[in-house]
């Protein structure tokens, strides 16, 4: 394998419904640190139907080239379609980075292109570097539960791949107007000769809980006692506009649905507040909020791991300090409003 | 009749393991090796199938001797064989080389009788990766269907199957020719406590144990530590961060410093309707 030949970074953008997700334009972000320090270019591949005019905000995002399938077979997500396109594409212009979002798409994907490759493939990457000399890829992840970090390489195969978990990066400020060379692609591929259908799409409005949206959470932990308990979680955030988090324990116990749960095994939020109630800040727990803006800890245990995370703790039980929290909130806001 | 192959694997349990914070290593001996819960909802599904549609589940896995604990695991909840690959040639194998054993042993079982379905589980505890499943769909070039969260009908006459892939906002219908390989989320069911008999039945079975000689066709070149293309170059503990600042007084104190910080800090605010 020369690796002479392979040169350039790309980043798979996702889309859905014509909207690309947010975690591929912080990749392009990292991929375009990625690309400058080794002096190569940075490259999106997009594939679907009617996404063609997706290029310009990957533009914007960073990017210098565009590889475009958009063809009606792509109209949804199958590993087996989606894949070939890849492959073709990557055997055709061979980058030498490849970085995917962990998504359920994306890691499906990468996994799948990985193996045919063949190549080595980094899952749910939280940290990316490059060695500007040799291009060797750096990606670090967290593994045993979050209980360690591990860095991986891939030094004998080209192309080097790794899924990156969604919020660890920052996306750039797109430059309104930036431009790049789009090329357009196509692959023929008979729709009887794939195996899979898509025969329905539900989506299930309720569950959408997207706490990875919201800039104020208060989240709860198993330190409320019950379901009951865990109901003040629910009025704080609403006496302060925010959304419910969660940790683990408490979705296990039932007292709120997994959407709600933060985390290694939920979801990674980056709000600009963050109240951590009666969580004893197990690092599970942590690698899924400690990027938020500011995090204000409640907990009764002055040893509770969280306070080390943590910008403000108050010691303290929550069902004594919360309603404080919420009344004095109430009163502060209501004051705002007449000095306004 | 069905054959379906569910993969699994033994894990050290997360939940208990310590790390030795001088070498910034594991503490093996602190974590007791158990079936990797996810794969417990893999091996439930198909014995769920085989009582459904009737069949047989084979359960196989790639690891160290005691690994045949976990296949034990298996047999009490329902499954009929266990099959464990284990050699030192096999230590060390990333994703790729281990979709590359799997697939070799798979191989071999369907000899005894041709399979239909593949289970894996979403994803492993310790090595968490989530690609097993999809490299073995691909080395058998069979469609991979992960986060399958409900099967709605197997039809092996026609040879399809449909399932619900769960999507970050819902989830898919899909259907798909078999033989393929379904990858489980842990809500596709609920393990119950395993009944006395299959206990007794497990306590009692031996697994087939096969070693890299045992396999046929197979490339040594891919196995293991030199058939894996990634390598762990660095393990370290995550940094701990910094503590944060402690209000002092009594509560209502507290919270009015808190409040005073917070409404200092308005831009937190301002996108928030309401506030
Ligand atoms: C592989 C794996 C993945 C995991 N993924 C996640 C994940 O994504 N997200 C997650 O959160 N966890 C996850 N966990 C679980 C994690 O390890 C912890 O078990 C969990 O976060 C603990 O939840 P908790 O803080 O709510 O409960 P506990 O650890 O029980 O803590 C409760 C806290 O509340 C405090 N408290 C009690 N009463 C009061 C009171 N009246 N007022 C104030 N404070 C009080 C206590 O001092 C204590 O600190 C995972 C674990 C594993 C092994
Ligand atoms: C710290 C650390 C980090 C790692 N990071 C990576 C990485 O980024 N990329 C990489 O390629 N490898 C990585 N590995 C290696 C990886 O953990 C092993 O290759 C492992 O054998 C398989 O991957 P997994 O545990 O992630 O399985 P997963 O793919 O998460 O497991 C999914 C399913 O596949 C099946 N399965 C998994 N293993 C077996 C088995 N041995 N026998 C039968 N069925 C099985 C089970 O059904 C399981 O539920 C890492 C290892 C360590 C220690």
């Amino acid at each position: 394998m020369d690796f002479q030949d392979y040169k350039g970074v790309w980043v798979f953008i996702e889309q859905k419904d014509g909207v690309v997700a947010s975690v591929s334009l912080e990749l392009l972000g990292a991929g375009r640190k990625l690309a400058d320090k080794r002096g190569v270019e940075l490259a999106g591949i997009l594939i679907g139907e009617n996404v063609k005019h997706l290029t310009n905000t990957v533009f914007e995002f960073g990017a210098d080239t565009m590889y475009v399938y958009d063809q009606p077979i792509f109209k949804h997500y199958r590993t087996e379609t989606y894949m070939k396109a890849l492959l073709e594409c990557a055997d055709k212009h061979k980058p030498e980075i490849i970085l995917f979002g962990a998504t359920s798409t994306g890691k499906d994907l990468a996994s799948a292109v990985a193996t045919d490759l063949p190549t080595g493939l980094t899952a749910d990457t939280t940290e990316l570097d490059v060695e500007e000399e040799t291009g060797l890829l750096l990606a670090s992840r967290p593994a045993f539960g979050g209980n360690i970090m591990a860095t991986i390489l891939c030094k004998k195969y080209r192309p080097q791949m790794a899924t990156v978990r969604a919020k660890v990066m920052k996306a750039l400020t797109p430059q309104s107007g930036r431009t790049g060379k789009m090329v357009e692609e196509t692959i023929s591929l008979k729709e009887e000769d794939i195996r899979t259908k898509v025969l329905e799409i539900v989506k299930e409005t309720v569950k959408n809980v997207r706490i990875d949206e919201a800039d104020i959470i208060v989240a709860g932990g198993k330190g409320l006692g019950s379901f009951e308990g865990f109901q003040l979680i629910h009025q704080l955030a609403e006496t302060l506009g925010g959304a419910v988090g969660a940790s683990r324990d408490v979705v296990e116990a039932g007292w709120i649905d997994h959407a709600h749960q933060v985390g290694q095994t939920g979801v990674t939020v980056t709000p600009k507040i963050y109240f951590a109630i009666g969580i004893s800040g197990a690092i599970q727990h942590i690698v899924g909020m400690k990027n938020s803006g500011l995090i204000i800890a409640i907990n009764k245990d002055k040893e509770a791991p969280i306070f080390q995370t943590c910008h403000y703790g108050i010691v303290g039980d929550a069902f004594e300090i919360v309603p404080i929290l919420i009344e004095q909130f109430k009163m502060a806001l209501t004051r705002d409003k007449v000095n306004k | 009749m069905l054959h379906i192959v569910a993969c699994i694997k033994q894990v050290p349990d997360t939940k208990i393991i310590k790390m030795n914070p001088k070498t910034n290593t594991m503490d093996r001996r602190t974590a007791p090796a158990i079936l990797n819960p996810y794969d417990a909802h893999a091996v439930e599904e198909a014995v769920r199938l085989k009582n459904r549609y009737g069949g047989i589940v084979s359960v196989v896995t790639m690891g160290p001797p005691p690994a045949v604990t976990a296949i034990k695991k298996c047999i009490e909840i329902g499954a009929d064989e266990g099959y464990l690959i284990t050699d030192r040639r096999f230590a060390g194998a990333d994703t790729l080389a281990t979709s590359y054993a799997v697939t070799k042993a798979i191989e071999k079982i369907a000899k005894t009788k041709p399979v239909d379905l593949i289970i894996c589980g979403k994803m492993s505890i310790d090595g968490d990766t989530g690609q097993v499943g999809p490299g073995i769909a691909r080395r058998l070039d069979i469609p991979p269907l992960t986060s399958v969260n409900k099967v709605v009908e197997i039809n092996q006459n026609e040879g399809y199957a449909i399932v619900h892939r769960k999507l970050e906002d819902g989830y898919e219908v899909v259907r798909s020719t078999m033989p393929c390989l379904f990858s489980v989320e842990k809500t596709i069911n609920e393990v119950p406590y395993s009944p006395l008999p299959n206990m007794i039945k497990a306590a009692r079975y031996n697994p087939h144990i096969w070693s890299v000689d045992d396999l046929e066709e197979v490339d040594v070149k891919q196995l293991g530590l030199k058939g894996s293309p990634t390598i762990v170059s660095k393990v370290w503990a995550p940094q701990k961060p910094a503590g944060g600042t402690f209000f002092e007084g009594n509560p209502t104190s507290q919270v009015e410093q808190l409040l005073s910080v917070l409404l200092q800090k308005k831009e937190l605010f301002e996108t928030k309707e309401g506030v």
